[in-house]
């Protein structure tokens, strides 16, 4: 009787994990080249973590994989880790609260229910944090766009919005009790929940047809939006002041992006700058400024910023990983083993892929097949022009075929 | 073509009998206290029908075991909070068994509002025999740090002592008055409601019934249980103020065992002794608290150190320990009475040679259990005194896991502590002598 996988589950083919562990090696060969240090941080913790914190929405913590362990008589609930950010605020608040500033960085998965089954209930996420910085938004957003340029996705386009800034205009409605929900949804990206309090307050609902309807370019559309909503609302002046220092500076650099107040979903923790990454219609990632969280889960009154690429959304772009050239090494059977098993590790070493011929393989999957049953020497067939040579040493063998590579 | 109509027992059962039979299903042998687990309707032969607990209504009709079934909404929503299924319809309400789920503190508390509640620095216990509602109020409502303690039954009788907020469902809210206690959030408004299986609605022709059931309308005839509880409810403490030695004794079947017993111990108990025990009976004893709960929840309270002792039955302990191999319960006395065989039972007519069951599902039950087969399972683990009920059944037994009978159990670090310890080992030689027939004089 075939046992199917769990519904909300996916296999990873080989491909699949080629392509997996091409985006892990380009993400953190970025990182480390930037000086983030590696983590990875349990795949259990404590709900109380998530719920502590009061930033991840009802709706998101209704979705957490959470149960009681094998210790859990004290009904303390364990949950499997639905969010990277909060774990590595926690690691960092056990671990570096120390140093001035914490440059971390992860691949990992985490989870959440998702009901038709057909989506994958686990997802993967390389995910950068800069703890203890108020200046680090541009750094992450160059590190992000830098990974994902390595992974050959292009173009790639910046959206940028402010969660600070959002709320202010949310609390601007005046929203009460359980029109407060209305603000819960707007976070959770549910742009039109907004419709349900329309009229409330017409001169704010004006400006935020503004903030919802047009999709700014420039430092320009941020000024045009504090002429118009700051004098009104005054309190909103802070963070135009940093989303107009933010779009300046990806506009020297040369970034091009849009100003989209729709485009933040799920930033629940987030309390400033808020980016997201898109390719051929898909979110390849996001993240933003999130000061409030590093004390709301035990730490001190630090800044921080950091980002997550969606590894699952990644893996459809990017291209095919190049593979490396596969020799099939026909071998001498018993006094000859030896020798047929250090030409193979030589050509290893040489970063071929070298496989012995058990009898099952399909030789027209190879190029070249080195050939050590026959007499003196070593055989080597190019199935693709069909020529034999013969080599009287594995040096010669190898020059041969650095020689070819090259060609 | 077969209809399958999961029916309540317990409550509902009085105004589901009149909906059916003013529907014109009229089913014999269901009616207010019957006891048939099939009773059959004959103008409609087509129709089958079983018997279950309320609770077990719900799961019964996602999992596709039943087309239609019959129980308050508070239940489905129960399932819904943590399975998001959408295999389960609400077709819709029935109109009658009104109640509603209410998230209740003690009066005695200091804390009675939500707000009050959730100030707290402390985790927050929530007792409940709704656990996913539960969490899932928790969770909406932005509660920082919770514990949430699923029972069997008598959620209201934990706070103030033993949880800040139990999770319970009443026809009203002065009734949660008699109980001692104040609601701070009704979380849902329920009655009993008609949910249906998505794939029989989808692909079976049930237009029968649900025309006739949905547009008939019954009032309540059904008799609201009693409030099990003393007149004197909140907080017992110690009169020298120091740390209160609490025990937990057993309502349901071990309840006149464990009067007998106490009584051989010299041990007497007010309110425990005759009839339906009150919630928090009294003790001749000077900073011990006594309160009266089900019996299945017991090792997972005294783990948690809401109780230092309780009397319940081996088979419950063996389960918890099965669960949290590292609870710190452990079990300080065999008090020799209501003894059970834990039994593998099928139906006579299995050739059940092995008890090899691989794969397997796990359907857990909240009573009623015999009913299950074999349309709905093909094994019961059960427990037996005499085996009578399930021969009564057509059930046979295939296999003994163990036996089990009351026992003492108590909290390991209360056991050790300083403050308690010394009283709880006087309770505890109190109830040996008990056992071994010397009581204290």
């Amino acid at each position: 009787m075939k046992v199917p996988r769990c519904k909300g589950t996916r296999d990873w083919m080989p491909e699949d994990m080629a392509k997996f562990r091409q985006i892990e090696a380009e993400f953190r060969n970025c990182c480390l080249g930037w000086g983030y240090q590696e983590i990875r941080t349990p795949i259990l913790e404590y709900l109380h973590l998530f719920t502590s914190a009061g930033t991840l929405s009802p709706d998101m913590l209704g979705r957490v994989y959470s149960f009681l362990d094998w210790d859990g008589w004290s009904g303390e609930r364990v949950v499997l880790r639905p969010d990277g950010t909060i774990p590595a605020a926690r690691l960092y608040v056990e671990n570096f609260q120390n140093l001035p500033i914490a440059k971390l960085f992860y691949v990992e998965n985490v989870f959440a229910f998702e009901g038709t089954g057909e989506e994958s209930r686990e997802r993967w996420q390389c995910g950068a944090e800069l703890i203890g910085g108020s200046e680090g938004d541009v750094e992450l957003l160059s590190l992000a766009l830098e990974a994902i340029a390595r992974l050959g996705i292009d173009p790639v386009e910046i959206r940028l919005a402010h969660a600070g800034l959002l709320r202010i205009f949310l609390e601007g409605l005046g929203l009460s009790g359980e029109e407060a929900e209305v603000l819960e949804q707007v976070f959770c990206g549910n742009v039109d929940a907004l419709l349900d309090v329309k009229g409330r307050n017409p001169e704010l609902e004006k400006q935020l047809q503004l903030l919802f309807g047009i999709k700014g370019s420039s430092p320009g559309f941020v000024e045009n939006l504090r002429s118009v909503c700051a004098p009104s609302l005054p309190a909103l002046e802070p963070s135009l002041d940093e989303l107009a220092r933010i779009a300046s500076l990806l506009t020297d650099l040369g970034f091009g992006y849009r100003i989209d107040f729709t485009s933040g979903r799920g930033f629940e923790y987030y309390t400033g700058i808020i980016f997201g990454f898109y390719s051929s219609g898909r979110r390849l990632g996001g993240g933003g400024r999130y000061d409030e969280l590093i004390p709301l889960v035990g730490g001190g009154s630090v800044c921080a910023s950091g980002f997550a690429l969606y590894v699952d959304e990644l893996m459809d772009l990017v291209k095919e990983v190049p593979r490396r050239e596969r020799i099939l090494v026909k071998a001498k059977e018993d006094e000859g083993l030896r020798d047929s098993l250090e030409v193979a590790r030589l050509l290893r070493g040489a970063g071929y892929i070298a496989e012995f011929d058990l009898g099952y393989e399909e030789t027209s999957d190879f190029r070249w097949i080195v050939d050590m049953r026959g007499g003196e020497g070593i055989e080597l067939i190019d199935q693709l022009s069909g020529k034999k040579w013969r080599k009287s040493s594995p040096a010669e063998l190898l020059r041969f075929l650095e020689e070819a590579r090259c060609k | 073509m077969q209809v399958k109509l999961a029916l309540p027992k317990g409550q509902l059962q009085g105004s589901t009998a009149a909906l059916l039979k003013e529907a014109g299903f009229a089913i014999g042998d269901y009616r207010e206290g019957s006891r048939s687990y099939r009773p059959r309707c004959e103008v409609f032969p087509g129709l089958f029908t079983k018997v279950f607990h309320e609770k077990d209504i719900a799961i019964q009709v996602a999992i596709g075991n039943y087309d239609l079934g019959i129980c308050r909404l508070d239940w489905v929503e129960e399932l819904l909070a943590k399975y998001h299924s959408d295999a389960v319809v609400k077709v819709g309400d029935l109109g009658y068994g009104k109640r509603s789920l209410y998230a209740v503190a003690a009066s005695s508390s200091e804390a009675k509002s939500l707000e009050a509640i959730r100030s707290r620095s402390e985790s927050l216990r929530i007792v409940s025999e709704y656990p996913n509602l539960a969490e899932s109020f928790a969770l909406k409502r932005r509660l920082r740090r919770f514990q949430i303690f699923p029972a069997w039954g008598a959620a209201g009788v934990y706070p103030p002592e033993n949880a800040e907020l139990a999770i319970v469902a009443e026809t009203s809210s002065n009734r949660l008055q008699e109980q001692g206690l104040v609601p701070v959030a009704t979380i849902l408004e329920s009655s009993a409601c008609l949910v249906a299986n998505r794939n029989s609605l989808e692909g079976k022709d049930l237009s029968q019934l649900l025309a006739a059931l949905c547009s008939t309308d019954v009032g309540d005839v059904d008799v609201e249980e009693a409030v099990g509880v003393g007149a004197e409810v909140g907080a017992q403490r110690s009169v020298t103020g120091e740390p209160v030695v609490s025990l937990a004794l057993p309502d349901g079947h071990q309840q006149p065992h464990t009067v007998d017993f106490l009584n051989r111990a010299g041990l007497k108990i007010d309110g425990y002794n005759v009839g339906r025990p009150t919630a928090r009976p009294r003790i001749g004893l000077d900073g011990v608290m006594v309160k009266v709960l089900r019996p299945q929840d017991m090792p997972l309270h005294v783990a948690n150190g809401s109780f230092d002792l309780a009397i319940t039955g081996r088979d419950w302990l063996r389960d918890h320990h099965f669960r949290f191999p590292s609870s710190p319960v452990e079990e300080l006395l065999q008090l020799g009475f209501g003894k059970v065989r834990i039994v593998a039972v099928v139906m006579q007519d299995m050739p059940a040679h092995d008890n090899h069951l691989t794969p397997c599902k796990i359907i857990p039950t909240w009573g009623a259990s015999e009913a299950f087969l074999p349309e709905d399972a093909d094994v019961l683990i059960e427990n037996t005194q005499t085996g009578s009920t399930i021969a009564k059944h057509n059930l046979k037994i295939i296999d003994t896991l163990f036996e089990s009978s009351a026992c003492l159990i108590g909290n390991t670090e209360a056991i050790g502590s300083l403050d308690k310890g010394e009283k709880i080992s006087h309770l505890v030689e109190a109830m040996r002598r008990g056992v071994e027939g010397h009581p204290l004089s």
